[in-house]
Formats: C-alpha cells, sequence, structure tokens
C-alpha cells in the first residue's frame, strides 16, 4: 500500500526513530515519509509523539536511535540550524515570531543580505520580502509591523520565511487552530501553492475534513509507535479513527460497581462570553464523570469558572440541591469544590515551603485557633493524608521541592483530600507519568469514588476517559457535544463527537 | 533539623561576628556593651523597615516607597505636635502608624487592582511622597524646639537599660517572628511567593496578599517615620534620603529571595544589623564613610552569589534507597 505511486524518492525519511524520555517512551521505532510535491497528514492521539516528531525533525531534540535520511542521506541534526540549512522549516502553532520588528526583517532575520560594510541591506530585504509576499498573495506590505497582523497572517510570514530560506520540506503543527474558516480557506490555497513549487509538507490536524480535504498521504501513530501509512484516496474515516484510536487495552482499569447516589453537584447554564456556553450537568455521589475532548474544546475553561477563577462567566451551581455562589476559589473550597490542575509544575506544589504546610495550606481555618495556627495540628492532618498517599519522604518537615515528581503529586493531592472536599476536579491526572504511576493515579481515582467523592476527570486519553469514567460529556468548541454512557462508550464516538464528524449508519450506537 | 538551625542566618551570624571580632581586635571598645548597645539603637529603624520589606518582597513584589513614606510621616506627625504640642504621644504614634498604612494601602491597591509592576508604583509614590512633603512643609525644616520634649524624649526614654526605640525594634521582631511562622496570612505571604498559580487554587487571593503586605510595610515605615523624627528632632524634606536601597540591601543580605518566597525574619534582622555594625565600625577603624557604600554592594553580591549557589546544589531524593517513609518524621 504504500509504495503506490509516489511519485519519486522520499525528500525526508524517518526510520526506526526512537526517543525516550524519563519514564517515557516518546517514540518507539516510528517511520515517516515525506514525498516532494505532496501533503502528509500525521494522525494521532494527543501523547501519539507527534510534537516530539516535529522536534526531532526540526533539531530540537535528538533521536535516541535510528536514523533521519535526507534524500536518502543518513543526516544528523545537531541544532535547529542544521535543520534549517537542510531545508526542513516548521510552522508552529503559536507561530514564532518578533512582534517588535517588520515583516521584512521577520522574514530574513538570521540570514539577512548585508551591504559591503556589514550592515544589513534594508533595500533588498524589503524588495526580495515583497517579492516573497507576492508570491503567496499576502495582503499587507513588507513595512509592517508584526504585531499588527492577526494570526493568519502571521502564518504567511512565517511561510515567506520558509520560502526565504528555500525550504523543501514545511511542517504545519495544527495551523487552522486559532483560524477562521475564511483564513483557513486561503491556507488551503497557500498549501496548494506550496505543493506545485514541489515542496514536502508535513500537516499536523486534528480535524479529519481538513486531512481529507487537503492531504495526499497519511502517517498514523499510536502511543508513540507508528501504526500505518497510505494514500487518503485508499482510505475512509471510519479506517482512519480505528487506526488512529483501535487499541488493545493494554491496561486494566479498576473495577466498580455503577452508582446510583443521589446528584451532589448540580451546574446549569454556564456561559462565557468567549470561551463555552450553555454548559450544564448534575454529577451524583461517588460518580467519576469523565469531560473528554479535542486540546482547546474549553474543558479546563470551563473547569476554572466553575471553580471561581475565570470571571466573567454566569451559571448556577448547586450543591446538594442548594444554589451556592462561587466568586473565587476559596468560596468553591468553602463549598467542597477542589480543583487538581494541569500544569502541576506550575500550578501545584509550593516549592520553598515543607511538605506539611503545602498540604495544610488550604485547610489553614482548621489548624488554627483565635487566628494562630497550631503546628501540632498541622503535623497531624499532614500525617493523615501523607500516609494515606504513602508519601515518600525523609520527613514532613523538608522542602517540597526535593521531592521526586510523584511524590510532589501526592502531596498536592493530599492538600485536597485534607480540606474534605465533595467534589474533585481533576484535570488531566495522569498525563506525562509513566505507567506504573498511571495504575496507581487510577487505583486511587477510584478508591475516592467508592468512598462517596464525586470525581470530574477532564482527560485527553481515551482508554483513561473509557476505563474510569461511569459517564462521559464530550465537549467541542466550547459546547457539551454529546453525553455518554455505558455501551455508548466507544473511542469512535468520542472521537466523532469531539471532532465533530457526523456518524455513518453503522457506527451509530444503539 | 536544618528547620531549627538554618544554614544561611548562621553563617550570617557567623560573619557579623567575625566581623566584630576583627574590628575588637584593635579597638577593643567597639565590643563594650553600651557600645554594641548604642550599635543596636542605631540599626532599629533598619530593622523594622527590612522586616517591613521583607513581607513585600517574599510575595514577589517591592516597596521603594518607604523611606519616602518615612519621611511624609514624620514630617506629618511633626507639624502635628507643633500645632497642638498637648497631644499624647500613643496618639500620635497611632496617627504616623494610620498614615504610613494609607500610604502602603496606596502602593496596595495600585498593584492589586491595576496589576502595575510594583517597582514602577512604588518608584512612583515615593517621588510623589517626596514631593507632598514638600508642600505641606514649603521646605521649610521642624527643627527641635519646635517640638514638644514629651514628642522627642519618647524614643530616646530608658527603659530597662536600653531606649524606647531599641525595645519597638525587639517588639517588631517577636510580633513578625510570631505572625510569619504562626498565622494564616504569614502562611499565605509564603505561599505567594512561593508559587502564586497554585496559590490562586488553594484559595488564596494573590492581589490581597500583596496588598497587605504593602499595608504591613506602610505601617512599619509610619512607625518609623515617627521615631526617626523625634530621635533626630528634626523634619525636613530630604530626610532618610536614598534609605529605601539600605533597607533592601538588608533584605538581600539576609537571604531574602528577590524572586519571592524565600526567607525569613531571622535572616532580615542579621541583614540589618550586619550593615548597621560595618556602618558603625567604618569610623571607629578610621576608614572614609564612602567605603561603606562598596562594603555594603560586596555583601550584597557576596549574599545574591552564595543564595544562588545554595539553591543549585540542592538535589532531588530519586534514589528509592534515599527515602524513607514519612514515620520517621520528628
Amino acid at each position: 500500500m504504500t509504495t503506490l505511486s509516489a511519485p519519486s524518492s522520499p525528500v525526508v525519511s524517518m526510520d526506526m526513530i526512537t526517543k525516550t524520555f524519563p519514564g517515557v517512551k516518546a517514540l518507539d521505532e516510528v517511520k515517516l515519509d515525506l514525498f516532494p510535491g505532496q501533503v502528509t497528514a500525521l494522525v494521532g492521539e494527543n501523547g501519539a509523539g507527534k510534537s516530539t516528531t516535529v522536534k526531532i525533525l526540526t533539531g530540537i531534540y535528538h533521536p535516541d536511535g535510528g536514523t533521519v535520511r535526507i534524500d536518502g542521506d543518513p543526516a544528523v541534526f545537531a541544532s535547529p540550524n542544521d535543520a534549517a540549512d537542510a531545508g526542513i522549516t516548521a510552522i508552529h502553532q503559536e507561530t514564532v515570531l518578533f512582534d517588535e520588528l517588520s515583516v521584512a526583517e521577520n522574514i530574513y532575520i538570521g540570514h539577512a543580505p548585508r551591504t559591503r560594510f556589514g550592515l544589513i541591506d534594508t533595500a533588498k530585504i524589503h524588495r526580495a520580502a515583497t517579492d516573497l509576499l507576492d508570491e503567496i498573495g499576502a495582503p499587507f506590505s513588507s513595512h509592517t509591523q508584526l504585531r499588527d497582523l492577526g494570526i493568519a497572517n502571521k502564518h504567511l510570514v512565517a511561510i515567506a520565511r520558509a520560502l526565504s530560506v528555500d525550504a523543501r520540506v514545511v511542517i504545519m503543527d495544527e495551523p487552522t487552530a486559532a483560524l477562521s474558516h475564511k483564513e483557513i480557506e486561503e491556507l488551503y490555497d497557500l498549501v496548494e501553492t506550496l505543493k506545485s513549487q514541489g515542496k514536502a509538507i508535513l500537516f499536523i490536524s486534528h480535524k479529519f475534513d481538513e486531512i481529507f480535504r487537503i492531504a495526499d498521504r497519511y502517517t498514523v501513530f499510536r502511543d508513540g509507535a507508528f501504526v500505518g501509512d497510505g494514500l487518503i484516496s485508499d482510505i475512509d474515516e471510519d479506517a482512519l479513527v480505528k487506526m488512529m484510536v483501535g487499541r488493545a487495552v493494554d491496561h486494566i482499569f479498576p473495577d466498580r460497581d455503577p452508582v446510583v447516589g443521589e446528584d451532589v453537584l448540580q451546574v446549569v447554564g454556564y456561559d462565557h462570553p468567549t470561551e463555552f456556553a450553555d454548559i450544564g450537568f448534575s454529577l451524583k455521589r461517588g460518580e467519576i464523570l469523565g469531560f473528554y475532548g479535542l486540546v482547546g474544546a474549553g474543558r479546563s475553561e470551563f473547569m476554572q469558572a466553575l471553580f471561581g477563577i475565570t470571571k466573567p462567566s454566569k451559571g448556577v451551581t448547586k450543591m446538594n440541591g442548594e444554589i451556592r455562589t462561587i466568586r473565587s476559589p476559596a468560596d468553591a473550597v468553602k463549598n467542597g469544590i477542589v480543583y487538581v490542575p494541569e500544569d502541576r509544575g506550575k500550578q501545584g506544589a509550593i516549592i520553598g515551603l515543607p511538605i506539611f504546610q503545602n498540604i495544610t495550606l488550604p485547610s489553614l481555618r482548621r489548624t488554627s485557633n483565635h487566628g494562630f495556627l497550631r503546628l501540632a495540628e498541622e503535623f497531624k492532618l499532614a500525617r493523615d493524608y501523607a500516609e494515606r498517599l504513602d508519601l515518600r519522604a525523609a520527613s514532613l518537615d523538608q522542602d517540597v521541592g526535593n521531592l521526586s515528581g510523584g511524590n510532589q503529586q501526592k502531596v498536592v493531592i493530599a492538600k485536597w483530600l485534607a480540606t474534605r472536599p465533595q467534589v474533585i476536579i481533576l484535570d488531566e491526572p495522569t498525563k506525562g507519568i509513566d505507567i506504573g504511576s498511571k495504575a496507581a493515579v487510577h487505583e486511587f481515582m477510584a478508591e475516592l469514588a467508592v468512598q462517596g467523592l464525586s470525581v470530574i476527570m477532564v482527560s485527553s486519553e481515551i482508554p483513561e476517559v473509557i476505563g474510569m469514567s461511569d459517564r462521559v460529556i464530550v465537549m467541542r468548541d466550547g459546547r457539551i457535544a454529546a453525553e455518554l454512557a455505558g455501551d455508548e462508550l466507544s473511542p469512535e464516538t468520542l472521537v466523532r463527537h469531539a471532532a465533530g464528524i457526523t456518524m455513518s449508519a453503522e457506527s451509530v450506537p444503539a | 533539623m536544618s528547620r531549627f538551625i538554618p544554614v544561611r542566618e548562621t553563617i550570617l551570624a557567623a560573619a557579623i561576628l567575625v566581623l566584630m571580632f576583627l574590628i575588637a581586635s584593635r579597638f577593643p571598645g567597639f565590643v563594650a556593651p553600651s557600645n554594641l548597645a548604642n550599635v543596636f539603637n542605631d540599626t532599629s529603624p533598619l530593622i523594622i523597615l527590612a522586616l517591613g520589606q521583607m513581607v513585600v518582597i517574599l510575595t514577589r513584589c517591592i516597596d521603594l516607597s518607604v523611606a519616602a513614606n518615612l519621611a511624609l510621616t514624620g514630617m506629618a506627625v511633626a507639624m502635628i505636635n507643633v500645632a497642638m504640642p498637648g497631644l499624647p504621644i500613643p496618639v500620635i504614634i497611632a496617627i504616623a502608624i494610620l498614615t504610613g498604612s494609607f500610604m502602603g494601602a496606596i502602593n496596595g491597591i495600585l498593584v492589586w487592582k491595576l496589576a502595575i509592576p510594583p517597582i514602577v508604583v512604588t518608584l512612583g509614590t515615593m517621588t510623589i511622597f517626596r514631593g507632598i512633603i514638600f508642600l505641606i512643609s514649603d521646605g521649610k525644616w521642624v527643627n527641635s524646639h519646635e517640638m514638644s520634649p514629651a514628642f522627642t524624649g519618647f524614643p530616646r526614654a530608658e527603659l530597662l537599660g536600653l531606649p524606647v526605640l531599641s525595645w519597638i525594634a525587639v517588639a517588631t521582631v517577636l510580633i513578625f517572628a510570631v505572625m510569619m511562622s504562626r498565622t494564616p496570612l504569614g502562611r499565605s505571604i509564603f505561599a505567594v511567593g512561593g508559587n502564586p498559580h497554585a496559590a490562586v487554587y488553594t484559595g488564596i487571593n494573590v492581589g490581597k496578599t500583596q496588598f497587605l503586605a504593602f499595608v504591613i510595610s506602610g505601617a512599619l515605615a509610619g512607625l518609623t517615620g515617627y521615631l526617626w523624627v523625634a530621635r533626630y528632632a528634626v523634619a525636613y524634606v530630604d530626610i532618610a534620603g536614598g534609605f529605601e536601597l539600605e533597607v533592601v540591601a538588608a533584605c538581600v543580605i539576609g537571604g531574602i529571595s528577590i524572586a519571592g518566597g524565600i526567607g525569613s525574619v531571622g535572616g532580615a534582622v542579621l541583614g540589618a544589623i550586619f550593615l548597621g555594625v560595618v556602618k558603625n565600625a567604618l569610623p571607629v577603624v578610621n576608614i572614609s564613610p564612602f567605603w561603606q557604600l562598596a562594603i555594603s554592594g560586596s555583601a550584597i553580591l557576596i549574599a545574591v552569589a552564595f543564595n544562588a549557589r545554595a539553591g543549585r546544589t540542592k538535589g532531588r531524593i530519586i534514589l528509592k534507597s534515599a527515602e524513607k517513609p514519612v514515620g520517621a518524621t520528628p
């Protein structure tokens, strides 16, 4: 299948590429071929290894094994400059350009033509930049300040820059994520232009309509491994979704009985001017409710609003049937809702405070007497929860910064459990941790639910969502796309609702 | 155990002792108890202000307006004293603290509600406060003969062998030691500086905590304003000019991380005492006071380099064998 009508040999070919990070195998002997004049879509779930692949191709990461070949010759990219010299350039989701410089300066920064005095030849870069901008049909002049351009136009500058270094391979990492419909159409035209110039394009996208619209070939990764590749014309959406998600569940999720408790939390009509609209659901005692969606679907944004962080949002929150006003995280904690955020490094443990003080921080009202803290009480509270979570530390007095990542996470979770919450929101609870720790987190989550705590789990990992949740809410573009439970929960239905693919007859659940 | 014998503070205390030993080897009179009491008394305003500054720096802010706040409050209470010589001293002190707190609150509100960088806010209010002193005083001095004897006498009155000024510094240190280690506010101050993002999720209002830090710093600046003016028995526009930098220096030397979240009451006090000893020793050993600036500057650089090093060498426990279960907690 892979040898079909490849017009020529690949420009870039990754072969048996492996990349390991401490505790995680990000890429396991993957292969990826990019052909001149063709768009190859790299398809995979979050964590499939797409970003790592891009970083290896652009010289940011160095593979631990395997070969990257340029025109058939092995190449080693010691630095991003080497990759650029080999003609590989990437256009990122957040374009890396300089706001305070002009468009021409952005296009030529790092390789600007010089005058004979060694100064930058301004006249020449503007002339050359104007030619490039005309070529791609950019509606602005080379003198425009970059900061005055919108994201779509910044992409054009990045593409012009790629052309200026005579790039042969252009990597587009979710280029349409922040574009309007019209801008996306213009980007497609540009991709066609680049194709006609013989550039090889690597296109990374979660949107299936996009992939089928502009890609010629596809390559699928799953969990850091190569699954398959071929021509887009030989495959349909169903088959591609199956390749992307269809895996043997390689990890046993803890067994729980279905919950039949009463509603603890009810959320009605949550709206935000720009981030989400019309969010409403209920959560039973002891239930695990999964929130699935693509990155940027508004899940974390909504959770932050529910927790009282995002201010300009409206909506009604009821705890045990009573309306509660939550205007700040302090209100949320007081009402029994806690939030374990995604970026634990930034939003989790407080480095510099000892372990016990980290654990008691949200519970200081309980450990103090007439406004003075009682250290003995604090130690007792901290020790109770540290023991429950099997925290491994020399002493509760030591700086939390000296703990390993997994133990730091235990401190953060202990901190929240010590507030005796009724609802715990876990945002990507297992992102970036190794398989063993994942199982421990899942085990623990199930235990919490059995003990009567209600869990909201925001996750982008399909097996986790299906394996752990009693019910799943799928969000898309800031709205609830579906609420699924029981037999409706399958990788295919989740991906379909999240990506907005219409149901084909045979895969509509009964 | 490291909690009870903090390394940084121990080293700084040792440095102060070595310094005093060196001075004493040539001028034994310097370490006579009466002279040491004088040095402490002379350093008391710096200690008080350094504690306020410490709180602000811990929350990732900085207060450059302390000296101007001090000067404005000092001028205000001096003029009140001239106008109403009968006003009792406790009332004067209350006015000074309230005036200082109010100015600190202005800083705090600007940082909290308008999210202006603290260095910009306090650089601005520093200039404004100095300008206001000129406006209310017409640039004139308030001299000792205009002040009431009770007004000027209070900080110098002796109690158990030490002037009241010294006792106020001691009391402030004790209050702050308790506040920082035993109250939710003290804990919040460390949390906000250590990891503001995490503090938000914990239910701590970061902006409000920073606001309170500025109010505390302002209150102490106000208190010191009265003590300063009364002690030197003079008030004019430029008193304590540039003193804010000495206050920040005391904190930095004392190991308060300028990035926030790390520091201690003991460190701030020792930092202030170090500068006080240097300042008082130089005339004794007959070195030009201009050297004092160079010495303070070097001390700051050494302290910062030392702290940066200490931060780097901190290792992580990765090996399982290096870990012990929690049961071993003291």
